[in-house]
């Protein structure tokens, strides 16, 4: 099985996420470019990885929404099968409608990278199972577009349904309710601010997001 | 703009206006044989610019060491290129963006960091690092703080969105900065030796392409700008800034970067088109190879209408490269640009002479010798006079440090020492997962992925010490960014500059120039740190104010083994501390004498270049051998910032007993480092480095101890205020 890591004009965290799959999971890697219709067919996750698709013109993820593989992206979610949206790739699966609400410019207006404390809310998904409920995990931010918000009754239901994942216990970004990262409904689509492929080796200061990925990575093989 | 006669222009005197005195306007006639007409007179007056020809500063560039044995290109190309072993090669190069960034900020900063990327990618290498070196007035006047903001954004903006990590840099506050601000970037590459790029238009015949974005009318006369003095009317000069567009140059690069591995048997040569834009680039490739060219201008990619060949030949419209491709590849090349959603146009061949011809509207429109544009501007050595300020100097200064604790609050929150994490966390460092020393330490460091090795990175430059003294200042200069290598675990592999000056006209000026390269020349032999690339940045002056003698040195150094990489936090209670290097009363020129006085003077300390090699040494093979769990260098501030400094990371307090008075813990004697040793190794790095002990990490409080006063500071307490204390200044 492969894993598709779609890139579009301006990713810019594609190779960090193919490196992570490729020397840290040691599982199979592959580039799906934007123009393709279609993803190959043994795939066993979609990972959407950060950058500034088309140049974030217009409105970060806006324009990527609308790239030919989306529909095939949407089709694989539809299935129940894994999808990750990591920054860009987080707020390109809000503007595709695979995950509720959005994200809006960061409350104080700068770009912000750092370390960044996160809290586990939810360790029932299939991104978070290596994860203890309540834990406190490290994994570092980089964005200017990171402030997650939905309406009221939008954040009912990810309340109600154990959607949110993650949150920050120092809010970098002015998102609601400290919100870092969230699932779909049904547990399969996931997008976080925070990256991941930046805490999956211990020289660069830690591994808590590569457990984030041998979740589903583990989850899958279960599957076989 | 009219475009006026040849007669006119010679009785006018438009050149004037352009750069070139009528010494060179006589030349460029005695050159053509005849009067230059108007695009004519553009195209020698930009290529004849300081900028562009380097006309007062190259007999002075001529002192730098530019080869070695590890040394694959010196200057002279995009950027400058260093072997680091397994067929692995590292590029780098810096470039100032001074006058744009005074102007514009934001878009200034930006295409600063843009301009300084397509360098490196145009050498075959893939960017892996950018970093830089800002020098500001003072925080307390308001338009300050918003060129301070917009030029970290433009930054910021640039390098977060192409993906190269902002790693380092440097920031300082002078008053002499006010009106003439620097903004000096650095960019870092790797590539495989075998794919190094010439920029060199060869082959009779061969096609000219032009790829990336279109031409505007923006940043004309850039070069040209950049090449005189600033004054109040500086706000009407806005024109001559460019504006970025990160996204369409990192499909460019992309782009580039794939042509160049993939489709390396079509091209020929590849240059930017940077400073003086379509011109430089074009005659450069050409002048380069011995090649003249024809180019169609009509075939330009134009944003605006109606565009004078002057305009297009001069426009600084960013993102553009220009490319030499072998003849028969054109749909090959354009096919390729395509899948980057980019445009690549031929606009010209190669010709077996050396005119290099435009063509607008079917009429030749300029049609000169390319050499003549790009090797015979004049070259001057200017008078020099040595400042009378260096003869002077007014008597000693001697801190007060009887309130100890209090004075080193203090220095901790002057902006130069306090945390520039308000400014880098505003930069993305991590993107490329590479950056295994994060900024806010001595060198960022960078991992070779796939080795065992990795790169340690500085931008470093003290204007004080060259205020004061620019022959020895110089010198620290490099040896200060070595200290820093060398602290990082690393061996200093080679240097590029910016070298930021005022005006070489007057004499005492160019005196300094003269100083400060010979200083840095020394240094360079010394660390056996050629100069592989740089710049050169003069005419920074505000109402006829000089800046500070200003050569940011931007050094790179190789870590042969991840198990070298060291840092300056203090890792365990319980490690015995050393200073290596000897400390002396060295005020003058000092963060302190600065905070205490208001003022920068007397004679700068002594410093010998022998005995920071010796000390450089004695460290390097303590971390090579493995006795140390954290080395910093000892820089602005003195011993008892960088001992405050290593207890922040890890909240690791330090108790010292220093045989000496308190007012020493500031001095800024060089060579010196900090170190933290286990006590295992005790003895072992005694032997070695001959050093005492004086004092050991543990606890949450900072205890020193002196021959007259003592202090003592809660860590966390010191740690909040030197960590916000820049944020709140900027408020």
């Amino acid at each position: 099985m492969k894993y598709a890591v779609i890139r579009f004009p301006g990713s810019n965290c594609d190779w960090d996420m193919f490196y992570v799959l490729r020397d840290q999971l040691h599982v199979e890697p592959i580039f799906v470019d934007y123009r393709e219709t279609e993803l190959p067919e043994d795939v066993a996750a979609v990972l959407v990885p950060g950058g500034f698709s088309y140049g974030d013109y217009l409105r970060s993820g806006a324009i990527a929404r609308f790239a030919p593989i989306m529909t095939d992206v949407k089709r694989f979610a539809g299935e129940g099968k894994p999808v990750l949206g990591i920054c860009n790739g987080f707020q390109i699966l809000t503007e595709a409608r695979l995950l509720p609400g959005g994200l809006r410019k960061n409350q104080h207006l700068e770009f912000v990278c750092q370390q960044q404390e996160l809290f586990v809310q939810n360790n029932q998904t299939a991104f978070s199972n290596q994860f203890e409920q309540g834990e406190k995990v490290m994994i570092p931010v980089a964005h200017g577009d990171g402030n997650y918000y939905c309406d009221e009754s939008t954040l009912q239901q990810l309340k109600d349904n154990h959607q949110i994942v993650l949150t920050y216990s120092e809010n970098p970004n002015g998102s609601i309710d400290d919100i870092a990262g969230i699932v779909n409904e049904q547990g399969n689509v996931m997008g976080m601010m925070p990256h991941p492929e930046r805490a999956s080796e211990d020289i660069l200061g830690g591994t808590d997001g590569l457990r984030l990925f041998q979740s589903f990575v583990e989850n899958q093989q279960l599957q076989k | 703009m009219i475009e006026l006669q040849p007669r006119e222009i010679e009785a006018q005197k438009l050149y004037e206006q352009w750069g070139l005195s009528e010494a060179e306007f006589d030349k460029v006639q005695e050159l053509l044989g005849r009067l230059p007409n108007f695009t004519e007179t553009g195209l020698f007056a930009a290529m004849w610019s300081e900028h562009c020809a380097y006309k007062n500063s190259k007999p002075l560039l001529k002192q730098f060491p530019t080869t070695g044995k590890n040394i694959l290109q010196g200057p002279g190309e995009g950027a400058g290129i260093i072997d680091i072993g397994d067929g692995q090669a590292v590029v780098f190069k810096a470039e100032s963006h001074n006058h744009p960034t005074a102007v514009e900020p934001y878009q200034g900063a930006a295409t600063g960091v843009g301009g300084i990327i397509r360098d490196i990618f145009s050498m075959g290498a893939r960017p892996i690092a950018m970093l830089d070196s800002l020098h500001f007035g003072s925080l307390d006047d308001a338009h300050t703080k918003y060129l301070i903001d917009q030029t970290v954004a433009g930054i910021g903006d640039y390098g977060n969105c192409i993906g190269i990590p902002t790693v380092g840099g440097e920031m300082t506050f002078e008053d002499v900065y006010q009106g003439n601000p620097l903004m000096n970037g650095m960019c870092v590459g790797l590539l495989d030796s075998v794919q190094q790029q010439k920029g060199a238009a060869a082959g009779a015949g061969n096609l000219i392409f032009y790829v990336g974005a279109k031409t505007g009318r923006d940043g004309i006369q850039g070069a040209i700008f950049a090449s005189a003095e600033f004054n109040d009317e500086q706000e009407s000069q806005r024109s001559a800034v460019q504006v970025g567009d990160p996204f369409a140059e990192k499909m460019v690069m992309e782009a580039c970067l794939d042509l160049i591995e993939n489709h390396a048997d079509i091209l020929v040569g590849i240059q930017d088109m940077g400073a003086a834009g379509l011109v430089s680039s074009s005659a450069e490739m050409g002048a380069k190879a011995g090649f003249g060219m024809d180019l169609n201008l009509d075939l330009v990619p134009q944003r605006e209408d109606g565009m004078i060949p002057y305009e297009l030949m001069l426009s600084e419209s960013q993102e553009r490269m220009l490319l030499c491709i072998k003849k028969g590849y054109a749909a090959e090349v354009i096919d390729l640009f395509n899948q980057y959603e980019t445009e690549a146009v031929e606009i010209g061949t190669v010709r077996d002479d050396q005119q290099y011809i435009l063509h607008q509207h079917g009429e030749v429109v300029a049609d000169v010798d390319v050499k003549a544009l790009v090797d015979e501007a004049p070259v001057y050595r200017k008078p020099s006079a040595r400042p009378a300020r260096l003869d002077q100097p007014s008597a000693g200064f001697e801190p007060d440090a009887s309130k100890l604790a209090d004075t080193l609050m203090s220095v901790l929150q002057q902006p130069a020492i306090a945390s520039k994490e308000s400014v880098y966390r505003r930069y993305d460092s991590q993107v490329q997962t590479n950056t295994i020393v994060l900024p806010g330490s001595d060198a960022a460091v960078i991992r070779v992925r796939g080795t065992n090795k990795a790169l340690a990175m500085t931008t470093d430059a003290n204007p004080r010490y060259l205020f004061l003294d620019p022959h020895q200042g110089g010198q620290i200069a490099v040896a200060e960014a070595a200290r820093n290598i060398v602290a990082s675990g690393g061996v200093p592999l080679g240097i590029t500059d910016c070298l930021n000056f005022g005006s070489p006209e007057d004499p005492e000026v160019y005196y300094e120039l003269e100083q400060a390269t010979k200083g840095m020349s020394e240094a360079c032999r010394q660390f056996e740190t050629p100069v592989i690339s740089g710049n050169v940045s003069l005419y920074n002056e505000f109402n006829g104010e000089a800046i500070y003698p200003t050569p940011m040195v931007g050094m790179v150094g190789l870590i042969e083994s991840l198990d070298y990489v060291t840092t300056q936090s203090f890792k365990n209670s319980g490690d015995l501390l050393y200073v290596v290097g000897e400390t002396k009363a060295d005020f003058n020129g000092t963060e302190i004498q600065k905070m205490q006085t208001g003022q920068i003077e007397g004679q700068l300390f002594d410093f010998d270049l022998a005995t920071e090699a010796a000390n450089q040494q004695l460290v390097q093979q303590a971390i090579r051998t493995g006795l140390v769990n954290s080395v910093h260098d000892i820089s602005e501030g003195g011993l008892a910032v960088a001992v405050a400094e290593s207890t922040f990371d890890n909240e690791i307090g330090a108790q010292l007993n220093v045989d000496m008075p308190a007012s020493w813990l500031f001095s800024e004697t060089q060579s010196r480092f900090v170190v933290s040793v286990p006590a295992t190794h005790q003895a072992a790095f005694e032997e070695l480095t001959g050093a005492q002990a004086i004092g050991q990490t543990g606890g949450d409080q900072l205890t020193i101890t002196t021959n007259d006063f003592d202090m003592n500071l809660d860590v966390k307490t010191a740690k909040k205020a030197w960590k916000e204390a820049l944020a709140w200044q900027m408020k």
